[in-house]
């Protein structure tokens, strides 16, 4: 049940186009900044592989520069952090 | 409509984002975004500072049951005005780690078992009693943390100076902390600053001194961008070793050799004083000179001992120091050009700019790290450029409490909550308040961080308790200090929430109560003070860690200076200690007061916070006939020393040719051990790594993912080589964070510390590196 949320900087001039590809996406909030080229994108999938899909999709979109995460939660356990 | 956990956390997903935004770009607005079921009153926020660094951010913390499930930044923080960073951001999740430690554990046959906690406070008290009994009262020790809250630190010292009689009581901000300490006490007198994060509002010009806020203090760099937003002419200068996030958002960055911050800053005031930008009247007024011994040594050996003498000079003598270093020789000894430095020294000179100087372990973990923070002062006392809004030298702290617990508390050898055990006022007033006999006190101090450890690998100590911190991953020059504590009849009592190295060694585990699940108090690096309530409750048989404190004194038979019931133990404490504190140099709020508020800067007098001291327009304190009142020192003035430069313990030779830097990432706490069981924090930054310079790389034939080894004449660690990556040291350094325990970077450290406060450097050794095939 991955939630994550992410600062989306749109390719020049394409933050509208951005915009409109993100809403699209199943899956996907997005709130535009209203006086930056910056949005917000909040994903909200069912399981892993729909995250993984929903990854692949989002890094296919031409109107996305790139994608900086800004929080995530995914019910995953970390008690592989000590050695053994 | 039905609240849900996982809209909380979609919730908070989205306040992250905006924050992270707002970070970036100041005055940001997202019109779209609303706190949605966050602000919909199905869920309890109660307020408490964060425990991840000194900062003290305000945090709302969201409560759904008993369990936290959302965190905010609080609005009516003046410390973040609602910002979080990452760690902030995901603080709760710290608390729900899979492996928490829940129940007592005591070693047996070599094999770590769970017994009753109540059955582990008896058997530590028994050890403890024996020890004494047997090695005498010196031969026992605790070692707390800059994350101790304020009761805790309290109850510790109370337990082992005033009630066993020792004064082997430290703290880990020893190794973060203890040259701005003695920077400040040999400056001005008195601890920590005079001013205030509101400096940031006010400064035309930031210089950040060794510093990357852009990833420690990332709360507090956003402000400086906001600053430098709303303000067209500010500048930020970074001053560093290597290029890090803050270089990147600075309008320049000057960099320099390591440790030669002290010729520049000698240059620095060498170029105020040759282009006439001294303030004289100011320093006139306000400011006396002296000279302190030279070639004071590194303390590397055990049993080191260094007494500065210092010696009051004139304005003439200090003039003639710097002839030895002006610009064009300082450019030859740091690599930092001479215009560089020139144009340093004209931003602190022009008098139409207010001028905030930033630092923290750059200049703190340095043998010389008193020196440098005088050096610093120099500057600011020499333009009058201090105690007012806008000019400040501001040493940052690294931990949520380094100055409400270690430093106010004073949980350090030589301290006491108010004073140091040498004075017998000092001692006469602690023995009265803690009701025990004055001569229960006693007036040497013992062992500092790096020579307790030293003592507990000789066998002069048998018996330590540590609380909320991990030395088996920080301690310089580990493995002596890890191999010490595993020898035969030595007794380790380790408190803390998940397993560790440290807990690895321990003879007895305590499972801790962590940050929200117990009251307490933190003190941040402005003088502010935090109240926080238990807001959930502590797994298992997890305890607060002041409360295992008076379990094992009401144990030893200190029932009296222990006598608080458990529902009002943290009140009790905190009134207790506020009469160390009676005075308008540092009078503290009230239990109640402190209740209320989001924090409340000392001195607290007639209701009324102080944002600077030692300005009477600010400060109750000062003489109110004067324009500055330096009340710290026996002249009423502030000391200008004169400072050489002299090298490093340990520099690159041609064995070893590379200088070893090690520090920290934004999305770590130290060491990791609360940060790696955050998911998100954990898979941002899995693992440890070397920064290499591209072309050193190149010339070992080292690619990024590479393994590299790195050994010095202590230990040597293979790592995953990063180039080019977030961070990027110069030719001949390296770069290792240390918050993984996989990679234990300090078994490569050398333990040399500052002769005058004894603060280990961990950011100068010499090592060598080869590419592991």
């Amino acid at each position: 049940m991955p939630i994550f949320s992410y600062l989306a900087y749109p390719a020049a001039g394409a933050k509208e186009t951005l915009l409109g590809d993100l809403r699209r996406l199943k899956y996907c909030e997005v709130m535009p900044a209203d006086n930056e080229d910056l949005l917000i994108l909040v994903t909200d999938t069912p399981d892993e592989a729909a995250e993984a899909l929903l990854q692949q999709k989002i890094k296919k979109l031409s109107s996305l520069q790139s994608l900086s995460m800004a929080f995530g939660h995914a019910d995953l356990q970390t008690d592989h952090v000590k050695k053994g | 409509m039905e609240i849900t956990r996982r809209s909380f956390i979609k919730s908070a997903a989205v306040n992250s984002a905006v924050a992270a935004a707002a970070m970036l770009f100041p005055g940001i607005s997202f019109g779209a975004a609303k706190d949605g079921d966050l602000e919909s009153g199905k869920i309890q926020w109660k307020k408490t500072p964060c425990r991840f660094c000194g900062t003290g951010c305000g945090l709302l913390v969201g409560v759904s049951g008993n369990r936290a499930v959302a965190v905010k930044g609080d609005p009516n923080s003046p410390v973040n005005k609602g910002l979080c960073c990452v760690k902030g951001y995901h603080s709760i999740q710290a608390l729900y780690g899979k492996d928490r430690l829940q129940k007592a554990q005591v070693r047996q046959n070599g094999k770590l078992v769970d017994v009753p906690l109540k059955d582990a406070l008896d058997l530590v008290a028994q050890k403890l009693k024996e020890t004494v009994e047997k090695h005498g009262k010196n031969s026992v020790s605790i070692y707390g943390s800059g994350q101790w809250t304020i009761p805790d630190g309290y109850a510790a010292s109370k337990l082992f100076k005033g009630c066993i009689g020792t004064n082997n009581v430290e703290a880990n901000a020893r190794l973060c902390m203890a040259s701005a300490v003695t920077g400040f006490a040999t400056s001005f007198g008195l601890d920590e600053p005079m001013g205030c994060y509101d400096d940031i509002d006010h400064a035309d010009v930031f210089v950040t001194w060794g510093n990357n806020m852009a990833e420690m203090h990332p709360v507090l760099f956003s402000r400086m961008l906001a600053n430098r937003k709303r303000k067209t002419h500010v500048k930020i200068i970074d001053f560093a070793t290597r290029l890090t996030r803050t270089s990147q958002a600075a309008d320049k960055s000057i960099i320099f050799k390591p440790q030669t911050d002290l010729a520049v800053a000698n240059a620095v005031c060498y170029e105020i004083i040759r282009n006439n930008w001294v303030n004289t009247g100011f320093v006139n007024s306000h400011v006396s000179f002296h000279k302190g011994l030279a070639e004071i040594g590194y303390g590397t050996k055990d049993h080191f001992e260094f007494q500065d003498k210092p010696e009051t000079v004139d304005f003439e003598k200090f003039k003639a120091f710097l002839q030895d270093y002006t610009p064009e020789k300082v450019e030859k000894i740091s690599g930092v050009p001479a215009k560089d430095i020139k144009y340093l020294a004209a931003l602190y000179g022009d008098p139409d700019k207010k001028v905030t100087s930033f630092w923290c372990m750059g200049m703190n973990q340095h043998t010389r790290g008193t020196w440098i923070n005088n050096l610093v002062y120099n500057i600011h006392l020499l333009t009058g450029k201090i105690s007012s809004p806008g000019n400040s030298p501001f040493s940052l702290t690294g931990q949520p409490s380094a100055c409400g617990t270690v430093r106010e508390v004073g949980t350090l050898t030589n301290r006491l909550p108010h004073g140091v055990v040498m004075n017998e006022a000092d001692r006469k007033h602690a023995a009265e308040i803690w009701q025990v006999p004055v001569a229960n006190i006693d007036p040497k101090p013992t062992y500092h961080t790096v020579e307790m450890f030293r003592a507990l690998d000789r066998g002069d100590i048998r018996f330590m308790w540590i609380q909320v911190t991990n030395p088996m991953v920080t301690m310089p020059n580990l493995k002596r200090y890890r191999d010490g504590a595993l020898k035969e009849d030595r007794f380790i009592v380790v408190s803390d929430v998940y397993p560790t190295p440290t807990t690895d060694v321990a003879d007895v585990i305590l499972p801790a109560a962590m940050w929200i699940e117990r009251e307490g108090f933190y003190g941040n690096s402005e003088r502010r003070t935090q109240h926080f309530e238990q807001i959930v409750p502590p797994p298992g048989e997890a305890m607060c860690d002041t409360w295992q404190l008076i379990e094992v004194a009401r144990r030893l038979g200190f029932e009296k200076q222990f006598p608080w019931p458990r529902e009002t133990y943290i009140g009790e404490i905190w009134n207790e200690y506020s009469k160390f504190h009676n005075s308008p140099k540092h009078r503290m709020a009230s239990y109640q007061v402190l209740k209320e508020r989001s924090g409340v800067q000392w001195p607290f007098v007639d209701g009324k916070e102080t944002k600077w001291r030692y300005n009477p327009k600010y400060d109750p304190a000062a003489a109110k006939d004067k324009d500055f009142d330096f009340y710290g020192c026996p002249d009423n003035k502030a000391w200008i020393w004169l400072r050489p430069y002299e090298p490093a313990a340990e520099s690159p030779d041609t064995e070893y040719p590379f200088w070893l830097n090690t520090g920290r990432v934004i999305e770590h706490w130290h060491t990791g051990s609360m940060t790696r069981r955050i998911p998100i924090l954990h898979s941002a930054v899995p693992s440890a790594y070397v920064e290499l310079h591209p072309d050193d790389a190149e010339a070992l034939g080292v690619v990024n993912g590479d393994k590299v080894k790195i050994t010095s004449r202590r230990g040597s660690i293979v790592m995953t080589a990063s180039i080019n990556g977030r961070g990027m040291p110069p030719r001949g350094m390296v770069f290792v964070p240390f918050f993984d325990e996989n990679y234990l970077i300090n078994e490569v450290t050398l333990d040399a510390f500052c002769p005058i406060s004894k603060q280990p450097d961990y950011k100068k050794c010499a090592v060598k590196l080869e590419r592991v095939s």
